[in-house]
């Protein structure tokens, strides 16, 4: 396992974590945390083969977070200096006191075991920003310059992104962490133009962002040169494809697909603060209210629900969260019924739900932590059907691959997501692409209509470095496991007619 | 990283990264950002922040190749390291497609040497007790509160090696307030975008929210249709604003967006709103300034590195209806023969005639649907730009000239293109906050629209 970098450790961590901490101790904080945060990032971006743009980043900052008579203060800074540190302590006092009068729930947070000096680093093999850049270049350059080749293909899009993120936490209780993490996102985009008729059709990969690093694009945990290889051919088949029949369809989805309808109807759904309001302004609310706890019933009963923080190449694993808790995995839907939430550690303590599973994330330095997504995943059956017996069970119905578009509403009920590709499939065979398809539903109604998931053998790690939540914004990676899985009867609209054409 | 060192100036950065830069260019961009905010749900306090960072961005451009490195940069040794770590990348990339030369001269709009300017957790000494006190009352007629108040002042210092030295203030602020019945079963919006706070009127948001939520004391379900719908300014914002993010020309001339023109070419020329309005960008819009130069640092999407500093001035995009530019930076420009154009953070809608009042047009509708904000808008099809979406906080009813009651909400499907060339009705514009693209777009003026025949595709539970 790498080890954590060198540069970070080297700051003065633990004078900066005594000064902010005294310093709150002093003013009277009940709790106070101080982080640390440096996030290296890469972007990489090419356009038919040539690099349109490519920046490196580096943000570090510190930030103290405390309660003051039972309301938050939170402030942020970038100076790496005890100074700083302490003034920085003060400041979240004063922000504590001018927000006071619009408090009127007092602050506390679930109990949780002191983890003194512990480290984690995230499982990847090739750290992205130790590898020299004409290296990583010419690779990217390659893979595109090979599907500029290729018949049928007009433009190429292409973009890399790396991140390592370092954490260091100290809070009041004692507890100290430090982190590292590392994770990749390569995304490769064919485009046919007709310019007669004047249309377009795009393909892209399927392959997903990951907890892994530079190897990640050679071959280990995805084979991008297949993918890429058989991008072309995919492309040609959807310029070719009939425009779907609007109707009712069986569905077999594939993760590439599904991950994102989970993300959405039941990551977001489950979040305890959408449950309880915090987001109802912005990101939205949640019909999983937390009467529904242990009664609701979210879908049917082959559904079985984790949240994690600890599946290894996760986006959302870590060894401990932004709070000083540790990564846990826990039951968030089982047979079917609502059986738990995603929390922190105020609303842990708020609920009475005990010690909070570990959902506190901040982005930056620069931003408060907030309760953020788990990797939330759906379970196979221990000795399920395959991709293919999924398909052969449908007489006629759609094969999802591959995200696109995707729109929910603001508690969770209503959504409509397109795919990469959507096969026909007839009498349990697939009979060829189909386009300008999406389809539309409601989350209970949807996993309801979940005949069956695929085996262990059918499941995927898929997921986005860009959940969005909060405000200010914040941006979270998550991952997203599951299975092949068997809807019936799933509304699928025909996309041209829905614009009035 | 030093220990302990005096924090640089940002002017200081641009000289000193200048001074120690080999490379044959080199742009210099520092932005220094102080925030605020305070945010509420169910009548208190959730969370809060005063916030300060800085970002230094190194462009260096060797060979024509570019290297692009951004830090947080504090010392002296911290910008040694930033800009050797740009010129490597710019040693190591291999020539731009989009090489100009540096842009040499650039309108100044503000004083170089002033010091940036900032916020604090201040900024809310008023609002923060206004919100108190609407706290209470929400709470006495069994009504709940949420939102967001957020101000951030951002100082940019933009050097290069050609001379050029630009610095703007840019402070962007916004208050958004939701409503809701105790029982969360109906939900209302009202949202401003603001410069300093001393025009928020905390009050007068309560009174729209709470205005909104008696609208609702009759509550009717509608089946999904099309309907004859007045689209509000920040709904309308949100649909320009999507269009607007779209308008690169590489991308159309290339075939590859809704103004592509079949055959080849751009649709530009080509009339597409029903109505003789104009949708531009003007850094001196009075509510509404911005940066009147481009500071970029990295190209794409309708954008160049090479371009940094070059003035941005009025541009419509649309003209009496008509398609008359997209953004076109000034490599693509030479190429294409046209004028170099660049995205200009504010975006304004408007009938030059005028136009009525929203409540002008609420009292001449006969039957129809009034929105009050649009949401989780993603594009379905490119090629129509066909989005989808949810409306949010509040679809009333129209029925002789008034509201009478509040429906369910309803997932959309409409092109905003198409929407301009379908309206019947374009009313008076007005300062406006984008609902969804608030986070990085605030500035907006905007229209009610009305739309005879919107694509309600199916109904949303949501409330």
């Amino acid at each position: 396992m790498p080890d954590i970098d060198a540069e970070f450790t080297a700051l003065p961590l633990r004078q900066l974590a005594d000064a902010a901490l005294n310093r709150s101790r002093e003013l009277g904080a009940e709790h106070a945390d101080l982080r640390v945060e440096r996030l290296r990032s890469q972007n990489v971006g090419l356009r038919d083969g040539r690099v349109e743009y490519s920046r490196d980043g580096e943000e570090i900052g510190l930030a103290v977070r405390l309660v003051h008579e039972g309301t938050w203060g939170f402030a942020a800074g970038m100076e790496m200096t005890t100074e700083e540190a302490v003034r920085l302590a003060e400041q979240a006092v004063d922000v504590a006191r001018v927000s006071a009068p619009v408090n009127t729930d007092r602050v506390e947070l679930a109990d949780e075991p002191v983890y003194g000096d512990a480290t984690y680093v995230s499982a990847y093999d090739v750290d992205p920003f130790g590898v020299p850049e004409p290296e990583k270049l010419a690779l990217l350059t390659d893979f595109c310059e090979r599907l500029m080749a290729a018949d049928g293909v007009d433009h190429v899009n292409a973009s890399l992104w790396s991140v390592k993120e370092n954490k260091f936490y100290a809070d009041l209780a004692g507890t100290s962490t430090t982190q590292q993490r590392v994770r990749t996102w390569p995304e490769f985009t064919a485009v046919a133009v007709d310019r007669a008729q004047g249309g377009f059709e795009t393909m892209r990969t399927i392959g997903p962002p990951a907890g892994r690093g530079w190897e990640y694009l050679t071959g280990v945990g995805w084979d991008f040169e297949a993918e890429l290889a058989e991008l072309p051919e995919l492309l040609a088949a959807r310029t070719k494809a009939p425009s779907i029949e609007a109707g009712r369809y069986d569905l077999v989805i594939h993760p590439s697909n599904l991950w994102l309808t989970i993300h959405e109807s039941i990551g977001h759904a489950t979040e305890l603060d959408r449950a309880l309001g915090y987001e109802a302004a912005y990101a939205g609310t949640s019909f999983a209210t937390v009467d529904g706890l242990n009664s609701l019933q979210y879908g049917s009963p082959v559904m079985h629900v984790t949240g994690d923080r600890v599946a290894e190449h996760g986006l959302s694993t870590i060894g401990y969260d932004d709070e000083g808790v540790a990564g846990q995995q826990w039951d968030i839907v089982r047979d079917g019924v609502l059986v738990g939430y995603q929390t922190d550690r105020n609303m842990a303590r708020l609920m009475n739900l005990g010690r909070s599973n570990g959902c506190a994330y901040a982005d930056s330095s620069g931003h408060v932590p907030v309760q953020r997504m788990a990797n939330v995943s759906l379970q196979p059956a221990a000795s399920g059907p395959s991709t293919e017996d999924l398909i052969g069970r449908v007489e006629r119905g759609l094969y999802v691959v591959g995200d696109k578009s995707w729109s929910i509403d603001m508690q969770r009920y209503n959504f409509q997501f397109t795919a990469q590709r959507f096969y026909l499939i007839e009498n349990g065979q697939l009979v060829g692409q189909v386009r300008d398809a999406a389809y539309q539903a409601t989350t209970t109604d949807f996993w309801g209509a979940m005949e069956a998931v695929g085996g262990p053998q059918t499941y995927e790690l898929h997921g986005s470095f860009q959940c969005g939540k909060a405000q200010p914004g914040q941006g979270a990676p998550v991952s997203h496991g599951c299975p092949s899985a068997l809807f019936r009867g799933i509304n699928i609209l025909n996309t041209v007619t829905e614009a009035g054409r | 990283m030093s220990e302990i060192a005096p924090l640089l100036r940002g002017q200081e950065i641009v000289e000193r990264g200048l001074a120690i830069s080999r490379a044959d260019g080199c742009i210099v961009l520092v932005n220094d950002r102080t925030e605020a905010n305070l945010r509420w749900a169910n009548n208190s306090l959730t969370t809060n922040g005063a916030m300060r960072s800085r970002h230094v961005a190194v462009v260096s451009i060797i060979n024509d190749a570019v290297g692009s490195v951004g830090r947080s940069v504090s010392t002296v040794d911290d910008l040694a390291l930033l800009v050797s770590a740009s010129e490597r990348a710019a040693r190591e990339a291999s020539p731009a497609e989009d090489v100009m030369p540096l842009v040499e001269s650039g309108d100044a709009a503000g004083e170089w040497e002033a010091p940036p300017a900032e916020t604090s957790i201040g900024v809310f000494s008023s609002v923060a007790p206004a919100l108190g006190e609407a706290f209470g009352q929400a709470k006495a007629v069994d009504r709940l509160l949420f939102g967001f108040a957020e101000h951030v002042m951002t100082t940019t210092y933009l050097g290069t090696s050609t001379g050029l030295r630009l610095r703007y203030d840019q402070p962007s602020g916004r208050v958004e307030l939701n409503g809701k019945t105790g029982d969360r079963a109906r939900s209302v919006w009202a949202g401003v975008g603001t410069r300093d706070f001393t025009d928020v009127d905390v009050a007068a948001l309560v009174t729209e929210v709470s205005g909104k939520l008696d609208w609702g004391s009759r509550q009717l379900e509608l089946p999904a249709g099309r309907y004859e719908t007045l689209l509000p300014p920040t709904a309308v914002a949100d649909l320009m604003v999507y269009l607007y993010f779209v308008s690169e020309m590489r991308e159309a001339e290339q075939g590859r967006t809704v103004f592509s023109k079949r055959g080849g070419g751009t649709r530009i020329g080509e009339k597409i709103a029903s109505f003789p309005v104009n949708l531009r960008s003007d850094p001196q819009e009075p509510g509404l300034q911005t940066a009147p130069f481009l500071a970029t640092e990295v190209s794409g999407q309708g954008t160049s590195v090479f371009d940094n500093g070059m003035p941005t001035g009025r541009i419509d995009w649309i003209r009496d209806g008509e398609l008359r530019n997209l953004v076109t930076p000034r490599w693509w420009a030479a190429k294409s023969d046209v004028t170099p154009t660049a995205y200009v953070e504010n975006l304004v809608l408007e009938d030059p005639a005028g136009g009525r009042s929203t409540e002008e047009m609420i009292a001449s509708t006969e039957r129809g649907l009034l929105l009050t904000t649009l949401w989780y808008i993603r594009e379905v099809d490119p090629q129509t730009l066909l989005l989808t979406g949810l409306t949010r906080d509040g679809v009333f009813l129209i029925e002789g000239g008034e509201v009478t009651a509040a429906v369910n909400n309803y997932r959309f499907n409409e092109s905003p293109v198409d929407l301009l060339g379908r309206m019947t009705e374009v009313g008076q514009s007005k300062r406006t906050l984008p609902r969804e693209w608030n986070d990085f777009f605030t500035r907006a003026a905007m229209p009610t629209l009305r739309i005879p025949d919107f694509n309600m595709s199916s109904v949303s539970p949501a409330s």
